[in-house]
């Protein structure tokens, strides 16, 4: 922190920056030695079940507005003003809904699926830094952590498939099965450059390792060519890993019904929803802590902003991006998107991985942005050009609603 | 502790051995394919216990996350599982029952050996994945040399067993003729 502002060195802006650390030590002080850790431990998993879930209702209210606005339509405006309640009407409609399960449905396997799915999503945000000094756990392995539990959930979109008995259901399980396994090379891979350079699998390190300052611009790896291009390709595995469009093809809802969870109603249809959510923020947050700085402010003058306001900043810029992409592009289709990972996806992340090494390896200054940025540049013209050449992509023709 | 082991082990190991025999003994062969996934967390946590934390995260990783994916794709695929079996014991089972007891008492006398050979037990040794990574570039680079060259021998083997034959001359007339 020696190159930040004297304005940060206030204790005013410092206690602030720490509001939240210093209130689970003054909560943990009512209770023996003992069992000081394990308070701690639990008031920062109240924390965690409160924010997301609280950021979930509002994002369910925030993408519906805001599609309406990219549709040219309002969106809902009924529930309070400019419709900012209508999460807690859906919580009521999905609480008191009956819940039908299929005759034939697998008894066990139906109800488990979403369940799978919460404890797995929940466990994600533990090592996610949230703010300086702010995180559940700080594993050493803490990334490797987190895709390990990614990887969990695509058991349980398997389980509510195939336990629903329905045709539409085990057809859009396979297929978000074949997406999310497809897509997690390349979101590995193009995070493994950001381990790379810091030397460490621990959150906690990438972030503090991107928090200094040369001037007034930071260390974030998206501003280097290889962190970029990582970036870019992890948003993209991020968007296929939650079945965010434009890869949402296995929730079709024009062609699946609604994909694997057709046969939910009521709170577990809710619980299917918010896991979906919840691993959307938690894959941005992962996003943001790897190569966004996590919680480090983006000029040296802002860090009187407290870290955790930069992050959650951050996660609603991350939201918004979702969101906007959401309402503009087309679903993709599942040989585009499968010829999309395996064909441009891994050689580029592989590639990266290359990119990365000589940045470390050819020491400070500007050659080696000029050899990075060249690589990178050439291989996606020759990657576009060259192995996709198959598909026959005409001339772009463009159609206006009169 | 309950016989000199913790209670967590012992919850543990109950947990992973419980999974294993719902495997072995249901008669849905996706129910047991998902008990065997709970055998895999079982092991997860065992290793997590013992500190191995690039272990334990690998195991949930692979197994988990790859290896019970892929034997549910397996059993769907293959033999649908609408079909439960109704025969849960096989007729050679006085010969299962002799092999599975020299294995038990093979494994027995080797972990009974292992633990009078340690008997130190000292505090656990802290390994990084650092170290792990050194280890690996250093001392056991070859290993992991043929595990990568395994490894992609699988994935041309796989495509190449999946590829749609590519079409003769010969079929490509004979199709035009049945037009």
């Amino acid at each position: 922190m020696s190159q930040s502002s004297q304005l940060w060195a206030n204790p005013v802006w410092t206690n602030l920056d720490q509001i939240f650390v210093l209130l689970q030590h003054w909560v943990e002080g009512f209770f023996p030695v003992w069992l000081q850790p394990a308070v701690g431990t639990v008031l920062g998993v109240i924390a965690i079940v409160a924010a997301f879930p609280g950021i979930f209702a509002l994002t369910t209210v925030l993408e519906r507005k805001g599609l309406g606005r990219m549709q040219n339509r309002l969106g809902p405006n009924r529930v309070g003003p400019f419709g900012i309640l209508q999460p807690v009407a859906d919580g009521i409609k999905s609480l008191t809904k009956e819940d039908i399960v299929p005759l034939t449905a697998d008894g066990v396997v139906h109800f488990l699926a979403p369940v799978v799915l919460v404890i797995a999503v929940f466990l994600g945000f533990a090592v996610l830094p949230v703010g300086r000094n702010m995180v559940l756990t700080n594993l050493d392995a803490g990334l490797l952590f987190f895709f390990a539990i990614g990887a969990s959930t695509e058991l349980s979109v398997f389980m509510a498939g195939w336990s629903s008995r329905n045709k539409y259901s085990l057809l859009g399980a396979m297929r978000a099965v074949a997406q999310m396994i497809s897509y997690e090379v390349p979101l590995l891979l193009s995070s493994v450059v950001a381990v790379m350079i810091t030397g460490s699998l621990s959150t906690v390190k990438i972030v503090e390792a991107q928090s200094g300052f040369t001037g007034i611009f930071p260390h974030w790896y998206v501003f280097t060519p290889w962190g970029f291009a990582g970036f870019v390709l992890f948003v993209i595995a991020a968007l296929a890993e939650t079945n965010r469009s434009p890869f949402d093809l296995p929730e079709g809802e024009s062609e699946l019904v609604a994909g694997y969870f057709t046969e939910y109603s009521g709170f577990k249809f809710a619980l299917f929803f918010l896991g979906e959510y919840l691993g959307m923020f938690s894959i941005a947050g992962f996003a943001i802590t790897l190569f966004l700085g996590g919680w480090g402010a983006p000029l040296s003058v802002l860090e009187i902003i407290p870290s955790w306001a930069w992050f959650f900043a951050k996660l609603l810029c991350a939201i918004f991006f979702f969101i906007w992409l959401r309402g503009t592009l087309p679903r993709l289709r599942q040989d585009q998107l499968m010829n999309f990972a395996w064909k441009f996806m891994l050689p580029m992340s592989l590639l990266n991985l290359l990119v990365a090494g000589a940045w470390r390896f050819l020491g400070d200054g500007w050659l080696r942005w000029i050899v990075c940025s060249a690589v990178l540049l050439l291989a996606y013209g020759l990657l576009g050009r060259v192995l996709m050449r198959h598909q026959r992509l005409g001339a772009r023709s463009y159609r206006y609603a009169d | 502790m309950i016989f000199g082991l913790s209670i967590v082990f012992v919850l543990t190991s109950i947990l992973t051995v419980a999974g294993a025999l719902a495997a072995a003994l249901l008669k849905n062969l996706v129910h047991c394919a998902l008990s065997l996934t709970i055998t895999f967390a079982g092991l997860a946590l065992l290793y997590l216990q013992l500190d191995a934390q690039f272990a334990g995260f690998s195991q949930i990783l692979v197994y988990i996350g790859a290896v019970a994916i892929l034997v549910v794709f397996a059993i769907l695929l293959t033999r649908g599982a609408g079909i439960p079996e109704y025969r849960s014991f096989s007729s050679s089972w006085l010969a299962g029952i002799t092999i599975s007891a020299g294995v038990f008492a093979l494994l027995a006398w080797a972990v009974t050996k292992s633990l009078s050979a340690s008997a130190s037990s000292s505090a656990a040794p802290q390994v990084t994945v650092q170290q792990i990574g050194l280890a690996l570039m250093s001392s056991y680079v070859l290993p992991l040399e043929i595990v990568a060259v395994l490894l992609t021998v699988a994935l041309i083997g796989a495509v190449i067993v999946a590829m749609p034959e590519s079409r003769t001359p010969k079929s490509e007339s004979s199709q035009g003729g049945d037009r």
